[in-house]
Order: C-alpha cells, then sequence, then structure tokens
C-alpha cells in the first residue's frame, strides 16, 4: 500500500448496520455513516441541533470540558444563524478576489521555493503549517508576520501529545483573541476583528463575546482540516508523480482534481449534532439529548454514490461529496481552502518536478470501533525541481 | 450560440449569450446573484440551483439520479429544479428562461 493511501474503515458498518457507536468521553456518538443519511441529518436542523445549552457539545470529541465561548455561526441553529452567517459569508468570499488570490500566491511560492531550496523537510510543521498560518493571516486580513506566533505555537493548539483536547493549550488560543479583540476596539483597523466589532447581526450590535466565537471558529476550524488537506497532498503527488503530470498537461482538470482530493481526504472526518426529540437514524433509535454525528469521511466513500471509491479520479466529473459538509452549516471557510489548494496544485505544478517520501508517521484517529488515519503527525519528503 | 436568461429573486432579469460550457458557468461569468457555483460544476455545493421555467422542461430534461439526490435536501426545491452546472450551454433549448432558487 503506498503511504498517501488513506482507506475506508467504516466500510463493513456502513454496508451492514449504517451506523457506527463512539464512546466519548462517556457521552455517547452514535455516527451516521451513509451518503444519503449523512445529508438528510445535515439538512434536519430542528432535529438535530447544532446550538442548544451545552457549548462545545456537537464537536467530535467533545469540548464541553475545555470551552465556554460558543462558536458563531458554528453553534447556532436557524433563524438566528442566517444573520450571522448573512454577516461573515461575504469576508470568507474574500479568496474570489484577485488581490488575494496574488497574495495567497506569493505564499504558497515562498514555503514551495523552501522546500526546493532545502531539498527535503518535514512536511507538517515546515510546509503546512507555515502555509496554514500566513494564508490565515491573509483571510483575517491582518499583518503577515503575525503568521509567526501562530507557527510558533506547533501544530497542535488544542491537543498535546498525550490528550485528544488539552485545556490548557486551548486557552493560549483564547486569551490571544480575546488580547487582539481588545486592540482592535483601541485601534480600529480593517481587519476582520475590527469589521466584526463594528456590525450587527440579526439587528444587534455583534458583542465581544461573539466576535471572539466567530474567531475561534476561524481559528480552530481551519487549523487541522488545511493541514491535513495539504500534507495530504504532497503526499499523494509523491506517490503519484503521474498525477502530477498530468495536472501539468491537462491544467483544464484542475477543479475536479482539487474536489476530488477533498473527497478522498475528507480532512474532517465527523461532525455531530444532539437530537431535539426521540428519533432514529437508519432504524435505529435515537433518545433525545443523545448525540448523533454525521461522518463525511464515511459518506465520501459510499459506493452507491461514486464508483470505485477508494481511488483517486482526479477527472470525476459528478462528485457530490460532503468533505465541506453540507447543508445550512457548511464549510464557512471552504472559498479560502479551496483557492489554497488550487494555488498549491498550479504552484507543484510549475516547479516540482518529483516528491519522494523518506520516512513518515501516520495520523491515527481512535474512534472506538474504527481507527481511520487522517493524514501525518510527520512526514519526512524531498523536493525536486522541475 | 445559445440565449439563455436568469431571473434573480428580486426580479432582476438578465440575458446571456454562450456558447459553451455550463450553465453554471455562464451565470457565474454574468454575475448573476444567487449563483455561486462555488464547487466549479461537479455537483457537491447545490449553489446553482434553478427553476426552469415550466415551458422549457420537456426540452432540458429530468436531473440525473445524483443530481436528483442533492436536491432533495435543497431548500426551495420544486418539480422544475435543476443544478445549472449539470445543464450544458451546448444542449439546452435556445432562449431558456431559469429562475434563481436562492
Ligand atoms: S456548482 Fe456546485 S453543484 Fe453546481
Amino acid at each position: 500500500m503506498k503511504k498517501s493511501t488513506l482507506s475506508d474503515p467504516f466500510k463493513e458498518a456502513r454496508e451492514g448496520k449504517g451506523i457506527g457507536e463512539m464512546n466519548d468521553q462517556d457521552d455517547p456518538v452514535k455516527m451516521v455513516l451513509g451518503h444519503k443519511d449523512v445529508r438528510k441529518c445535515a439538512h434536519n436542523w430542528k432535529t438535530f441541533q447544532s446550538g442548544g445549552e451545552e457549548i462545545g457539545r456537537i464537536v467530535v470529541p467533545s469540548e464541553v470540558h475545555i470551552r465556554d465561548v460558543r462558536q458563531i455561526p458554528f453553534e447556532v441553529d436557524p433563524p438566528e444563524h442566517k444573520g450571522y452567517r448573512a454577516l461573515v459569508e461575504p469576508w470568507f468570499k474574500r479568496p474570489l478576489e484577485e488581490e488575494y488570490q496574488s497574495k495567497l500566491t506569493d505564499i504558497v511560492n515562498g514555503v514551495v521555493e523552501e522546500a526546493l531550496t532545502k531539498g527535503s523537510l518535514e512536511v507538517v510543521e515546515e510546509f503546512s503549517l507555515k502555509l496554514q498560518s500566513r494564508a490565515l493571516t491573509l483571510l483575517l486580513n491582518i499583518p503577515y508576520e503575525e503568521s509567526e506566533l501562530w507557527i510558533s505555537w506547533g501544530t497542535h493548539v488544542f491537543r498535546s501529545e498525550d490528550t485528544a483536547l488539552d485545556g490548557d493549550k486551548a486557552n493560549i488560543l483564547y486569551d490571544y483573541i480575546d488580547a487582539q479583540i481588545d486592540k482592535a476596539i483601541a485601534n480600529p483597523g480593517e481587519d476582520l476583528y475590527s469589521v466584526l466589532l463594528a456590525s450587527e447581526a440579526n439587528g444587534k450590535k455583534m458583542t465581544k463575546e461573539e466576535v471572539k466565537g466567530v474567531l475561534i471558529l476561524t481559528f480552530a476550524g481551519g487549523r487541522d482540516t488545511v493541514i491535513n488537506a495539504v500534507t495530504n497532498s504532497i503526499a499523494y503527488f509523491a506517490d503519484h508523480p503521474q498525477s502530477l503530470q498530468r495536472l501539468r498537461d491537462e491544467p483544464e482538470i484542475m477543479n475536479t482534481a482539487i474536489e476530488e482530493l477533498i473527497r478522498y481526504f475528507s480532512p474532517l472526518t465527523q461532525m455531530g449534532r444532539v437530537a431535539t426529540e426521540d428519533t432514529q437514524v437508519c432504524e435505529h433509535a435515537v433518545k433525545a439529548q443523545s448525540r448523533i454525528s454525521m461522518c463525511w469521511a464515511s459518506a465520501n466513500r459510499d459506493e452507491r454514490v461514486f464508483e470505485k471509491p477508494d481511488e483517486v479520479v482526479l477527472d470525476r466529473k459528478v462528485n457530490p461529496h460532503v468533505g465541506f459538509g453540507f447543508g445550512t452549516h457548511n464549510c464557512l471557510g471552504a472559498t479560502h481552502a479551496r483557492q489554497i489548494m488550487k494555488i498549491l496544485l498550479t504552484t507543484l505544478t510549475e516547479k516540482v518536478g518529483s516528491m519522494e517520501i523518506l520516512d513518515c508517521k501516520e495520523n491515527i484517529e481512535d474512534l472506538d470501533e474504527f481507527k481511520r488515519k487522517v493524514g501525518f503527525d510527520n512526514i519526512q519528503v524531498k523536493f525536486n525541481r522541475l | 450560440m445559445a440565449k439563455i436568461t436568469f431571473i434573480t429573486s428580486n426580479n432582476k432579469t438578465i440575458e446571456t449569450e454562450a456558447t459553451s460550457g455550463s450553465v453554471m458557468e455562464v451565470a457565474v461569468k454574468n454575475k448573476v446573484k444567487g449563483i455561486d457555483g462555488d464547487c466549479g460544476g461537479v455537483c457537491s455545493c447545490a449553489t446553482c440551483h434553478v427553476h426552469v421555467k415550466e415551458e422549457f422542461w420537456n426540452a432540458v430534461g429530468e436531473p440525473s439520479e445524483l443530481e436528483a439526490d442533492m436536491l432533495e435536501f435543497d431548500d426551495n426545491v420544486s418539480e422544475y429544479s435543476r443544478l445549472a452546472c449539470q445543464l450544458k450551454v451546448d444542449e439546452v433549448p435556445d432562449g431558456l428562461i431559469l429562475k434563481v432558487a436562492k
């Protein structure tokens, strides 16, 4: 098996009972595995809610013990959700602007050039984390230098080596965001903090707490996911030089290639919801106040929807993947993520002849019944100039 | 060459002409409000949802199974719903009128 392969641990359960069970810190989760069931649950926000009393509970693993700030708009249900989403959406569509893309191209060029000059490097820390952090300064519209601090935090702000959730580490981020909000109040500018502080949502001025909720989501939601997508892309093209060549020869398949890689990688494995009433998913009872999760990674390998689901088909034309979620809460950062992928792949085709995986350690998520490889803890790669 | 008219939800009419590509691409190029085309046309985002004007429905035709699945959970779905990215300009009837769903 190639190093870049991400297998599908859910197949048997998906085809058999349609669900999986996971004990998450004594708050069990029923994992919904099929493509249609996942979309159905995502669509049904009345029965499967994102808001609710306990903040952080829909995240798997649950963050109830390490967070008391509501992430916005992600942990709010309609109709309030709509006002928040409408406020932030135009801002998160800025990656479609030319100027944004040209700055992002400089950032990507920087990390790729560094890799080529060094010859070989550890991709997670030295490539993906840098790229993700620097790109985030564009999304927030703040000076590039700020990324140096985030890079110094390492890949895991919310995790340490031995635990999936680390309250002390999470506090570093929360305290940092608090300080940035205070700075923006004292000195308003053109950055996301200032823009939100000066905005209204649902007819009310945004509070500090709400602004913090948007920023925590922006930091947390786009970190591991982007790092995994970038690292997995490097690993994939290292293992499949003919695919890199194909993108070079047929740049017109760039879009389908990106969507396909997102489907195959599914950088976010699952997202939870809390049932508001006694209900069921694929004939399994779900009790009111218990949790389900929509397993995007499993849905994206559903053979009833995708032909050859375990293969990367770069020109897959009809590709109804749910790698960015589905329904009301679909990924707010998707435009930014897609643009990172597009510029990264373009730059690789322009500059990199081939890559070689020298050594790696897989990052395996422990989901009780399932063990899922989501990417790498570290991966040493040699880059050869075109 | 096909003439395609989009009517947005705030009742603006946008007339376009195109020779190739998908109807979603035409809409995005002409900045038709309510058609974002986030996924670039692979049938994954449903941000290109349109209602085909009744008189064109037979000429345009039914969605494929996967497309119908995507539409099933979309808001404002009607019996004339299609995803614009799954309509090819050189296959749609000339003079086609589409109402933007969002
Ligand atoms: S553009 Fe995404 S579904 Fe049509």
